[in-house]
């Protein structure tokens, strides 16, 4: 038997230049995060941060000719800020991905079934009564808007369970429906706010920000995230299979209902966690994996990570952005990542003229 | 394994209120080629999905290997039993290698990683179905007739002791078709494995086929060998009088039907 010699080649070759892709973000996203901790209103040069990050490490004193304000500014503010900005925009993108996957959609991104106007909508309701309790790291916007993104979701996917199944096209419309609602009621609430100062608030946390970012918050959202990915890994070739119709899948072993549901559940999970620290920030999740799908194929085990890679690496750059083109104001990061994300794109579809999806 | 690859009994079927199928048996021995015919819209593809487990039964029992086909774990079914659909939706950005190393997506270990094994099964599957040469291409440059194959090829990657298939011949041009079914006479012949696919063409199920199937209005007419099932007596009433049917003598007397004009008035 004669095996086709130049497949197997082809197929090592796309492997490499898949792992050298994943090493390439790697280092993309390290280098990224410590120009986002280099940045703002303070300038620490990138070799002060070098030179105290050294000395965190080593367990040496802090070198005496750096502002002992700089240590605070860094531990306290820029790094948390950072590294949650990478975790939000890694769990986005994961998620846009897996909604792709699962609903056979291009379209499809974290918000697509209930997580954003849930969240939006708890997020509201504790703002507009002003609550003040906290909880495990997380503050009353923050608690709210993860409840309000799970019972969303919940909602949606029960409201379109039909005879033991989930089909997409009603998975889709229902969280559209519910969508609408949530938002009427966002924008209600808005509409009777007190003061211009409540609205203004609640406009602010919609569109999306992390200049709250504190350390607390990253250890509050990690575990879910961390769940998350776990199942979502897991089900990385899973989801290869589910780029055929449900038939197929099928009938080649996969329990598609059982698995739908588990990666709508880890996946909602995470991505309600990530929002309801960050607000509503969008396109990340849409795009970051059709950028991946156009340069480096539909693998879901190499699309996962480096859609993980580039959407930390999107984020934290457009974080940066968003605090130090108008500092001391700070722009809305969701207004930043349309900005920049959507020509972006258009450009790389534009150049393929392949269909993608 | 003693049990039956397929046996149905008194299977009947609705989508909704319509009917599909009633009190439909059927069974399937190991190396067994057996083909469903009948007139569009007999119920043929319902029946296949049936026997994939895809589908629940109204009434009756299917049965794979001796076990209700929906009390299988796929994974564990997919192992035996591989389907090849009608006009599967494959993305267009799958390389054809890509496509049918998924056949062996029920054998797959820890995270899918594919095994020597798996790739070796899978390069054979490619060249038993003679796609070997566009292994690399992608599935969105290829044509529906090539298309057709690498499903095929994806289903026999499956290594099933039991192959359905609905409509395996569509889109394929005549030399192609005479091909696919040769094969799947062969896997059958060689391997034990048990064959049921929907065939339209009626001369292509006489010639290939150990056994008929005859599906009219979701119930089994006649079953049995070409030459029994295929009377013209019989095919009168399911298709209409304007066939012709001759016996072959270069095949052993199969029966060939030929189709008349009919003079069609135009007002």
């Amino acid at each position: 038997m004669s095996t086709p010699p130049d497949s197997q080649a082809t197929e090592v070759r796309s492997l490499n230049r898949r792992l050298a892709a994943l090493v390439l973000a790697l280092v993309t996203l390290l280098l990224v995060a410590a120009l986002g901790a280099a940045l703002g209103s303070v300038r620490t040069p990138p070799s002060a941060v070098a030179q105290l990050c050294w000395a965190r490490l080593t367990g040496n004193p802090v070198p005496a000719d750096l502002p002992p304000a700089w240590e605070t500014i860094l531990f306290e503010i820029r790094f948390p800020r950072v590294v949650l900005g990478g975790l939000v925009g890694m769990t986005l993108a994961v998620a846009g991905a897996v909604y792709q996957a699962i609903f056979r959609n291009p379209l499809a991104d974290p918000y697509l079934i209930g997580v954003s106007s849930g969240a939006s909508f708890g997020a509201t309701v504790a703002m507009y009564f002003v609550w003040r309790f906290a909880w495990g790291g997380l503050n009353a916007i923050s608690l709210a808007a993860f409840a309000g993104a799970l019972l969303t979701t919940a909602a949606i996917y029960s409201l379109a369970r039909v005879g033991g199944r989930t089909p997409v096209t009603t998975l889709i419309l229902a969280g559209v429906a519910v969508g609408a609602v949530l938002s009427a009621g966002t924008t209600l609430l808005m509409f009777t706010a007190s003061d211009a100062f409540h609205t203004i608030h609640i406009l602010g946390w919609l569109m999306g920000s992390l200049a709250l970012a504190n350390w607390e918050e990253v250890r509050a959202i990690l575990p879910y995230l961390l769940l998350g990915f776990l199942v979502i890994g897991w089900h990385a070739h899973t989801l290869n299979v589910l780029q055929l119709d449900e038939e197929q899948a099928q009938a080649l072993g996969i329990e598609v209902e059982r698995v739908k549901g588990v990666l709508i559940l880890a996946t909602s999970l995470a991505a309600a966690a990530a929002i309801s620290v960050s607000g509503v920030i969008g396109f990340v999740g849409l795009v970051v994996p059709h950028i991946v799908r156009l340069i480096w194929g539909p693998d879901h085990r190499f699309l996962l990570p480096t859609s993980a890679l580039l959407g930390a690496i999107g984020l934290i750059l457009a974080d940066s952005l968003a605090r130090t083109l108008f500092a001391p104001r700070e722009l809305p990061l969701g207004v930043v990542t349309a900005l920049v994300g959507a020509p972006f794109f258009l450009h790389l579809l534009r150049r393929q003229k392949r269909e993608v999806f | 394994m003693d049990a039956y690859p397929l046996e149905m009994t008194d299977v009947s079927f609705a989508y909704d209120e319509r009917s599909a199928l009633q009190k439909v048996s059927l069974r399937l021995t190991p190396g067994e080629v057996v083909s469903l015919i009948g007139p569009n819209g007999a119920g043929k593809s319902t029946l296949i999905k049936l026997a994939a487990g895809l589908l629940r039964p109204r009434n009756g029992s299917v049965k794979l290997f001796g076990d209700p086909a929906t009390e299988w774990r796929r994974r564990d079914l997919a192992r035996l039993v591989a389907l090849v659909p009608q006009g599967p939706y494959i993305p267009p950005t799958f390389t054809v290698w890509e496509s049918v190393l998924l056949g062996r997506t029920p054998y797959l270990g820890l995270l899918g990683l594919a095994y020597k094994s798996d790739r070796r099964i899978t390069s054979q599957a490619l060249e038993w179905v003679g796609i070997a040469h566009l292994a690399d291409r992608r599935v969105g440059e290829l044509s529906g007739g090539e298309r057709q194959r690498v499903v095929l090829a994806r289903a026999l990657a499956q290594e099933p002791r039991c192959l359905l298939l609905d409509e395996p011949t569509t889109h394929l041009d005549l030399n192609h078709q005479v091909a696919t079914l040769s094969l799947l006479r062969q896997v059958a012949s060689q391997e034990g494995v048990a064959v049921l696919m929907v065939l339209h063409d009626l001369n292509l199920a006489a010639s290939f086929a150990d056994r008929l199937v005859l599906l009219v209005d979701g119930r089994v007419v006649a079953q049995g060998s070409p030459a029994e099932v295929l009377r013209r007596e019989r095919l009168v009433t399911v298709y209409g009088d304007n066939i012709t049917v001759l016996t072959r003598p270069d095949d052993g007397h199969r029966p060939a039907i030929l189709p008349r004009r009919r003079s069609v008035e135009v007002r």
